[in-house]
């Protein structure tokens, strides 16, 4: 008994320091983020509920397209089609739940994660059958299901249930946590903790840092490839379940996310070259990205010049990751 | 089973698989003489000189655009930043010509586009910074500090030069596209450039083996710089185009022209992994591209249909490509 207590209390420091290791850079961009809340704050005194309130709810879009990208990108593929997955996903629940009671709208909810996680075995099974470059077969589905979107709802339009808007205006508890943040790591946290632990999670991350190895050690990898695209599609459906509920209308052009979800997971320290990072690294990258522009808007910056900042950052970024890189693998 | 029946039949399917191979070029002409076909069935009359030009009007800038995306992807990158340097010199053109005169202005429009290829290319070759995320990022800097100058010239109002509208949207007896007289001496320095000098073999070297082309003696950063720059500059001269085209100049002006330029590549039988590929192969994806979108046009489907069959055709090429070049 007591030597189990030992064996058990031991590791537990090296535990914490492994994870804490492990997850350095997410780590590092929290606190990062902590200390942007409290420069925002300094600068502009009044930042406060419906700051961080109007912060949840204009991420959350771009948060869960972040996910979705980070998915795929660790199981080693790229998805270029997310933001007219969102598109269309966001134009299909509007449409079915235009002026129908909530009830239906749950239903509806329900169909539209189907679709998602059709639309994304599909761009899959088509980076595994094809065997063309997964960025190549994404980029053509971005076009697919972009028209998709446009046969669906030729203009901006339809309508959301009331309880999905109500889902992320307002805050749980404490009127300092946003529904919309809970909603998030919520959702989040429900799909990602249980894949990750999973022996799928396992493989994804395996067919990601080295495809051979992987299939050598008996990885299923056209499987696992397709259950990456998979998820990234149910992400997107999120996410364009999100655009839905927060601007209560479906737009059938896809917005500017794909190319950004591809940044913010750069920025959350998931390496492009797969099998590295997690999804709350991008999670906090895109809400630290979104903070940046608002504190630019405060400051009385020029809004282009935040366009310009987000550039040099992004590259600034990943060149002093990469530069690391390099000092490491000379010495 | 398999290998009976293919060297009972197969030999003339194995050529023809090995001459695809060699020279994708082949099936891709046919392809874009079967959808020119099509056209004429589809709408008898259609298919005329006149038809010809707008065609090739219009497949032009795409062309030179898919040149960037040919060039770059042979050395396993990509430039998504041509959509934003172009857009960025028309403007640049368009609000300075009225000042400095046209000389001047499309001087000072190269050397923007030329500092942004720098960058970039500083950024591939020596930080080591994917081409995706290198690009991406610097098309947010150049499209923000298009935008900035757009606020600082709101005053001073803003016109596409006259000689670029003749360029861009001008034709010689209404027929062959005035564009031409930049792009097929632009195609050709590409295509020698690529096949016969040393840079051209280079780029193929780096994309292929960049650590045997290291070893081989190749800078791979001073190629890269440079490859980034040429990027740039194409898409400075396909922006000037554009702008004469459409007869507008907007910091927006070229975004839409970004993927589709990257599809004609991929069409065009350029690989993205790199080492793979050439110009030629590209300009006859760009000319498949813009007969496909206007042949659908014609037909009056909405642009919802053109997007998936564009979209469609992307992937069965790309698969085509795939399934006759993996099979030795």
């Amino acid at each position: 008994m007591s030597a189990v207590a030992a064996a058990r209390r031991l590791p537990v420091g090296d535990l914490v320091a492994g994870w804490a290791r492990h997850n350095a850079w997410t780590l590092s961009l929290i606190g990062f983020f902590v200390l942007l809340l409290i420069f925002t704050r300094m600068i502009q005194p009044s930042y406060g509920v419906t700051g961080v309130q109007g912060l949840a709810i204009s991420v959350l879009p771009l948060a869960l397209a972040a996910v979705a990208q980070a998915v795929v990108v660790i199981s080693g593929g790229i998805d270029l089609s997310i933001g007219s997955m969102m598109a269309l996903t966001s134009v299909v629940s509007a449409t079915l739940m235009k002026d129908q009671s909530g009830e239906f709208g749950f239903l509806v909810v329900l169909a539209v994660l189907g679709l998602g996680l059709v639309l994304g075995a599909i761009n899959g099974g088509l980076v595994v059958l094809t065997r063309v470059p997964d960025i190549v077969v994404t980029l053509a589905m971005s076009f697919v299901w972009a028209g998709a979107a446009l046969l669906v709802l030729r203009t901006p339009g339809g309508g959301s249930a009331d309880w999905l808007r109500e889902l992320i205006l307002g805050s749980v508890g404490n009127e300092w946590i946003p529904r919309a943040a809970v909603a998030l790591v919520l959702v989040v946290a429900v799909v990602w903790l249980p894949l990750r632990r999973s022996v799928l999670g396992l493989s994804l991350y395996a067919i990601g840092s080295d495809r051979l190895a992987a299939f050598r050690s008996g990885i299923p990898v056209g499987r696992t490839k397709i259950a990456a695209y998979t998820v990234t599609g149910l992400f997107s459906a999120l996410a364009g379940l999100s655009l839905t509920a927060s601007t209560g209308i479906g737009t059938p052009v896809p917005g500017p996310y794909t190319l950004q979800s591809v940044a913010a997971v750069v920025l959350g320290g998931v390496s492009l070259a797969g099998g590295r990072g997690g999804v709350f690294g991008p999670l906090v990258a895109v809400v630290i990205l979104q903070l940046i522009r608002t504190d630019m808007t405060f400051l009385k910056v020029n809004t282009n010049f935040a366009t310009v900042a987000q550039g040099i950052i992004l590259v600034g970024v990943v060149m002093v990751g990469s530069l690391i890189q390099i000092r490491r693998s000379r010495s | 089973m398999t290998a009976v029946t293919r060297s009972r039949s197969g030999v003339s399917a194995a050529d023809l698989r090995r001459l695809f191979r060699d020279r994708p070029i082949i099936p891709l002409i046919a392809l874009l003489a079967g959808l020119v076909a099509l056209s004429e069935l589809a709408r008898p009359g259609i298919v005329s000189p006149e038809w010809a030009g707008v065609i090739l009007r219009t497949a032009v800038p795409l062309a030179i655009l898919a040149g960037c995306q040919t060039l770059t992807m042979l050395t396993a990158g990509i430039d998504l930043s041509v959509g934003a340097v172009a857009s960025m010199t028309g403007f640049l053109v368009a609000t300075l010509v009225g000042n400095v005169g046209l000389g001047p202005a499309i001087a000072i429009a190269l050397a923007a586009a030329g500092l942004a290829g720098i960058a970039t290319g500083v950024g591939v070759g020596v930080f080591r910074v994917h081409p995706l995320i290198m690009t991406l990022g610097m098309s947010l800097v150049v499209l923000g500090l298009a935008n900035v100058w757009q606020l600082q010239m709101v005053q001073t109002g803003a016109g596409v030069p006259a000689e670029f509208r003749t360029l861009g949207s001008g034709t010689q007896l209404g027929i062959a596209p005035n564009s031409l007289l930049v792009f097929v001496p632009l195609a050709v320095v590409i295509l020698i450039g690529l096949r016969r000098t040393g840079f051209g073999r280079l780029l193929y070297a780096l994309g292929d083996n960049p650590v045997a082309a290291r070893l081989s003696g190749a800078r791979g950063w001073q190629v890269l710089i440079v490859l980034y720059v040429i990027s740039a500059l194409l898409a400075a001269v396909a922006g000037f185009l554009i702008s004469g085209l459409t007869n507008t100049a907007s910091v927006t002006l070229a975004d839409s022209y970004v993927l589709p330029s990257v599809a004609a590549a991929v069409i065009g039988g350029t690989s993205i992994l790199g080492g793979r590929g050439g110009y030629g192969g590209t300009i006859v994806g760009a000319l498949i591209l813009t007969v496909v979108s206007s042949l659908l046009s014609s037909l009056g489907y909405p642009e919802a249909v053109r997007q998936i069959l564009f979209g469609a055709i992307i992937v069965v090429v790309a698969a085509a490509y795939t399934r006759v070049t993996s099979e030795t």
